[in-house]
């Protein structure tokens, strides 16, 4: 059997044992099948004018990878309050990792790089973390605890980031449900990734410290559209406040998802909410794809926990192959090791996810826990490059290999060596159990990798460098009473209104609810006019260019104040808006002028129709009433905007037309 | 009964009580801003009476204003038992063998609910459970002395000390280690060069700057640095041995006498004035920067001398500063002042003639500088001369704290003021140096186009 074994086949067939359905062709009720569940975290920085514990100013990032010195540290895992240590925090320690800090002195000072004690809470940030939890409907605290939550991956100088609860047990309603929030806390955000190669890992400072909030949702999340909407609803939410920082990397997404049978897994920094539905789609299948791994496993091996792998350190002369990563690895000295993994015939090869397979994951802990870079390893299920199949072969009988034993081979320094190997065979020993806790890092495609052990709550403790803080009732009626309207609110407001839904995205994205109602209220354009020009006409223009210096939406009410005021018919706003969001700081004025506006009387603008008719009938044979009216509308346009209501002139025409 | 509810008291505590909620207890709260549940945590004795902490299920941990709870019921109970997973230190016969002293300090700690700090924990097997490196340097035996932060040093943990270490030598240790914290440590250091003379093994005093109970806590490297400081380095001094440099990359070992805290919270916050250091040490090798210095011997013949006398002081003269402060240090019996003053080694007319009523009186003064870099030269200018004659003695290049445990530990030798002249003008050990060399002053001074290339060249 194992003669006429076709790895290629075997990806295949095991997509469909498993049961894998495209993107997009997925129903509701497939999710419902798999026992979908998946909860959010939302990471929203908050538009403070300094850092959350030191007097640092907050927003400023390093240019094109300049800094002004760097230092060196590294992280050991400590102990939690109630005593234990921290999976991830034993495992990141394996790494051994040398984690370099590019500092520079404009955004960064002696607390960034923890040696100098916390400075007192930023209350700026605080009073905003306070209404976005009064929003969320949170049960707002007594006292904040400032807590350390450890983070062994360097990306907080500390090694812990600082952090509290704000409140806890709140609801957001979506369209046909209410999602239920587990807790809002106020955090310090962690340190830039510039690289991580091998044993060292860089870190910018620039953007640590600064203060964010993160929403963290029950998983009441049934689809992965319905975790899009969640996605959504909590950052219109945020940004309704105007106090939240837009752009990229101000707002990330921890993507939690399940199915039945399977685990809690954490997808991190999901920089785009529009990626969630494919992301956890894929994550679904491939907790259903290991589930099928284990059932094939318990078929095959009765007692796993004798379960083990061998390795040998093999000679490069054993393999004929020209295979690039291996002649490199050979000049750089390094080991080549053939690992044996009895009775996984057909996993390697198994489907995971598009494209990837389960010794993918054996790949992904190779270069996260031992820090070999990938490519790391080939192995006996390979499917490309076709010239390593035939090695392993000759492998089988030096590894003592039986039929339905598979192999892999990698190559390393002598250091990692013994790390790598234990990693490869714990992670195959997690395959018995199922589906492992663990973060995994989103690729664009839609698939995700390995990224480290997911922490559990023994990774919190108190910081010992803080008092805690009252939250007292005078801080939560002050926010209260500067609440904006809540999020559904508004979206029933459009409703009302009836502006089209196409517009809810945009208008709510950019908070422009307070610009509409006030150039409601204070102008007396009708609201759905209004909400258009922002939602479509805006829209239409800020997809072509981007925004010169000044523009803003200020600047939209103020040509709404200035058309009113000017007596002119609405229609000119959708033709001076362009100019006006290129050019902000010109006069309206020239902006008439820029656009070749011209005052026509209505009389003088209807007094053109006859002439136009006659020129119509001229260049045109047969007569059709609807040519007409548009070719002679074509040609009033010009004169009319900002005149008369082209709706008005149009029926005029029509009705001329029609009167032959 | 008060130990049912750790920390809590007032409001907090009468609340506590009516609802029979122990610290521990698993607990539902209803209050007026909504319901919470969690572990009712110890509160804190310096935080306020008006909150009760609880611990979420997610880890975090939450206050709970007292005014606003409407009903609290307890749900079960869970007690935390924090402990350093303890592992039997493995012993090898070719290992030297060190010994620990504890004296507290942060080198390993853990949490103190009472005051909401740090404590420490020592055992070798909690310090081989925290930092099992160690059990490739040396063989580790340790000793608590005390638990106490290092301001609560003082003479008679000096003296305690010094006798204990006296010991080990005689016993024949390889090395010696002081886990000590770091606030006064170059103030102990220069207490046991005085007071251990001849030591034929290194003494290391080592601390951190962060506590051991935060990922990226200086405690473990320092540790290893020290240890193997004491197993292998030959120099036979007493020693600080602390972070070079804040990055994690080498420590520095610091004559016991020429050291100081630089910097209120940077790991790099140990200095040598006047000199540079002894050695370069990291976990792999120990590159010695001097020559000159005590090498390690095989034999036990340490001398102890563990006297101390408590009626000395050390004044910071500032200007404007009135002559009853001196008065005053006088009339309560004190035997000896040590004055760090400006410049050069000067004090302000006012206060001559207190110091001329206490130098009458039998108080020996000794001069020395706030600049802590250079010499005491009081022959420069007429107030140096003038000082001088009123018999102020010139403390040559000692440090300030220096010169203060100095005269402590001679006038608890002799009451006679030329012999304790004597004593304090013969150096001991780097205390007082003959020359100073030009490498011995950096203080660089950032901004500098190239101090900045050197930051960014070299890990600060």
């Amino acid at each position: 059997m194992s003669e006429q074994f076709d790895p290629g086949n075997n990806y295949l067939d095991t997509r469909s044992r498993v049961g894998y359905i495209d993107f997009g062709k997925a129903k509701p009720s497939d999710y419902e099948e798999l026992g979908f569940k998946c909860g959010l975290e939302i990471h929203q920085q908050l538009k403070t004018e300094k850092k959350l514990f030191c007097r640092c100013p907050a927003g400023i990032y390093q240019k094109n990878g300049e800094y002004d010195a760097e230092l060196i540290r590294h992280m050991r895992p400590t102990l939690s309050e109630l005593g234990e240590y921290d999976g991830t925090a034993l495992m990141e320690f394996k790494t051994k990792k040398n984690i370099i800090y590019h500092i520079q002195n404009v955004t960064a000072c002696t607390y960034d790089i923890d040696d100098t004690p916390p400075f007192a809470v930023d209350r700026e940030a605080l009073d905003i973390a306070v209404e976005i939890a009064l929003l969320s409907k949170l049960n707002i605290v007594g006292e904040l605890h400032i807590t350390r939550k450890q983070y062994l991956d360097g990306s907080i100088p500390t090694g812990f980031q600082r952090t509290a609860i704000i409140g806890i047990e709140g609801e957001i309603p979506l369209e046909n449900k209410k999602v239920r929030l587990i807790q809002l806390s106020l955090e310090e955000d962690s340190c830039r990734e510039v690289s991580d190669v091998g044993h060292y890992r860089t870190y910018t400072t620039d953007r640590l410290g600064m203060p964010l909030i993160e929403t963290v949702t029950y998983p009441d999340m049934t689809t992965p559209f319905e975790a899009a909407e969640a996605g959504h609803y909590l950052r219109f939410l945020a940004r309704s406040t105007g106090k939240v920082r837009i752009g990229s990397g101000a707002a990330r997404q921890d993507v939690n998802v399940s199915i039945s049978g399977g685990q809690r897994v954490e997808i991190k920094g999901v920089s785009h909410i529009s990626w969630i539905p494919r992301l956890t789609h894929n994550e679904a299948f491939r907790q259903k794809a290991l589930l099928e791994i284990k059932d094939e496993l318990s078929q095959r091996v009765k007692k796993p926990d004798g379960w083990k792998v061998s390795h040998r350190i093999i000679d490069y002369d054993l393999l004929s192959s020209r295979y690039q990563p291996i002649s490199e690895a050979k000049t750089r000295g390094l080991r080549l090791v053939a690992v044996n993994l009895p009775r996984f015939e057909g996993l390697l090869s198994f489907f995971l996810q598009p494209g990837k397979t389960f010794a993918d994951e054996l790949s992904g802990r190779l270069k996260v826990v031992a820090c070999l870079e990938q490519p790391n390893m080939i192995h006996s299920e390979q499917v490309s490059p076709d010239s390593v199949a035939d090695e392993f072969a000759k492998l089988r009988r030096l590894l003592d290999a039986s039929p339905g034993d598979v192999q892999v081979i990698f190559w390393s320094n002598d250091e990692d060596l013994p790390t790598a190997v234990e990693t490869i065979e714990e992670r195959c020993q997690l395959a018995f159990k199922g589906v492992p806790n663990e973060t995994r890092k989103s690729l664009p495609d839609g698939t995700t990798i390995f990224e480290r052990v997911l922490p559990g709550p023994d990774r919190m403790y108190p910081d010992t460098d803080s008092a805690p803080i009252p939250v007292e009732e005078d801080l939560i009626e002050k926010n209260r009473q500067l609440l904006p309207t809540e999020v559904h609110d508004q979206l029933k407001q459009l409703k009302s209104w009836k502006v089209p839904n196409d517009t809810y995205h945009y208008i709510l994205r950019n908070n422009l609810m307070p610009a509409i109602r006030r150039i409601v209220d204070e102008c007396g354009f009708e609201p759905k006019f209004v909400a258009t020009t922002f939602g479509h006409t805006l829209k239409n223009i800020s997809g072509k260019m981007l925004p010169a210096d000044g523009f803003t939406y200020n600047k939209v009410y103020g040509l709404f104040k200035w058309v009113r005021e000017n007596d002119l018919e609405k229609e000119i706003i959708g033709e001076m808006l362009p100019v006006v969001y290129e050019h902000p700081n010109i006069l309206f004025d020239s902006v008439l002028t820029s656009i070749s506006y011209t005052k026509n009387s209505r009389e003088k603008i209807l007094s053109y129709i006859p002439m136009l008719r006659e020129k119509f009938v001229r260049r045109k044979a047969t007569p059709d009433s609807a040519a007409e009216t548009r070719w002679i509308m074509g040609y009033l346009r010009k004169w009319a905007v900002g005149n008369m209501p082209l709706k008005e002139l149009r029926s005029i025409v029509e009705k001329e037309v029609a009167d032959g | 009964m008060a130990d049912l509810f750790k920390g809590y008291k007032g409001q907090a505590l009468g609340l506590l009580k009516s609802y029979n909620i122990r610290v521990w207890s698993d607990t539902s709260v209803k209050t007026t801003r909504g319901d919470f549940r969690g572990i009712v945590l110890p509160r804190s004795e310096n935080d306020d009476d008006r909150h009760i902490v609880l611990k979420l299920a997610t880890g975090y941990n939450v206050g709970i204003a007292v005014e606003t709870v409407l009903d609290m019921k307890e749900e079960g109970y869970k007690e935390a038992h924090y402990k350093i997973p303890e592992k039997e230190f493995p012993f090898s016969e070719d290992k030297p063998n060190v010994k620990l002293f504890g004296t507290g300090g942060t080198i390993a700690s853990r949490l103190d609910y009472r005051t909401g700090a740090v404590i420490p924990a020592f055992s070798p097997g909690e310090l081989y459970g925290a930092v099992p490196e160690l059990a490739d340097i040396c063989n580790l035996t340790t000793e608590k002395l005390f638990a106490v932060f290092s301001e609560n040093m003082g003479p008679k943990q000096y003296i305690k000390l010094a006798i204990s270490i006296g010991k080990e030598i005689e016993k024949g240790i390889n090395g010696i280690v002081i886990g000590h914290g770091t606030d006064t440590m170059h103030h102990t250091a220069s207490a046991l060069a005085f007071m251990i003379q001849n030591s034929p093994v290194p003494i290391v005093m080592v601390g951190s700057q962060r506590s051991s109970d935060r990922p990226s806590s200086d405690a473990a490297l320092n540790l290893m640095h020290a240890t193997k400081a004491a197993a292998e380095s030959d120099i036979a001094e007493v020693m600080v041995c602390m972070f070079g440099p804040t990055s994690d990359e080498y420590g520095l070992l610091h004559s016991g006498c020429r050291v100081r805290k630089m910097h209120s919270s940077y790991r790099s916050t140990f200095r040598t004035l006047g000199d540079i250091p002894l050695a370069m040490i990291d976990r792999e090798k120990i590159t010695p920067l001097r020559d000159n210095y005590n090498k390690r011997r095989n034999d036990k013949n340490v001398k102890v001398l563990p006297y101390f006398e408590e009626k000395v002081a050390l004044i910071y003269y500032y200007p404007n500063m009135m002559p009853d402060i001196i008065d005053a240090l006088v009339d309560n019996g004190y035997k000896g002042i040590v004055i760090a003053g400006t410049g050069l080694g000067h004090v302000n007319k006012p206060v001559y003639p207190a110091i001329e009523r206490a130098t009458k009186a039998g108080v020996a003064i000794y001069m020395t500088v706030q600049t802590l870099w250079g010499y005491v030269h009081m022959f420069v200018y007429d107030t140096g001369r003038d000082l001088m004659s009123k018999g102020i003695i010139p403390a040559e290049n000692m440090l300030p704290e220096v010169a203060y445990i100095k005269l402590g530990w001679a006038f608890g030798q002799t009451n006679d003021l030329e012999e304790v002249k004597k004593i304090m003008l013969t150096p001991v050990c780097d205390e007082i140096t003959e020359r100073e060399p030009y490498n011995g002053y950096l203080v660089f001074q950032g901004g500098i186009p190239e101090m900045e290339e050197f930051l960014k060249r070299v890990h600060k």
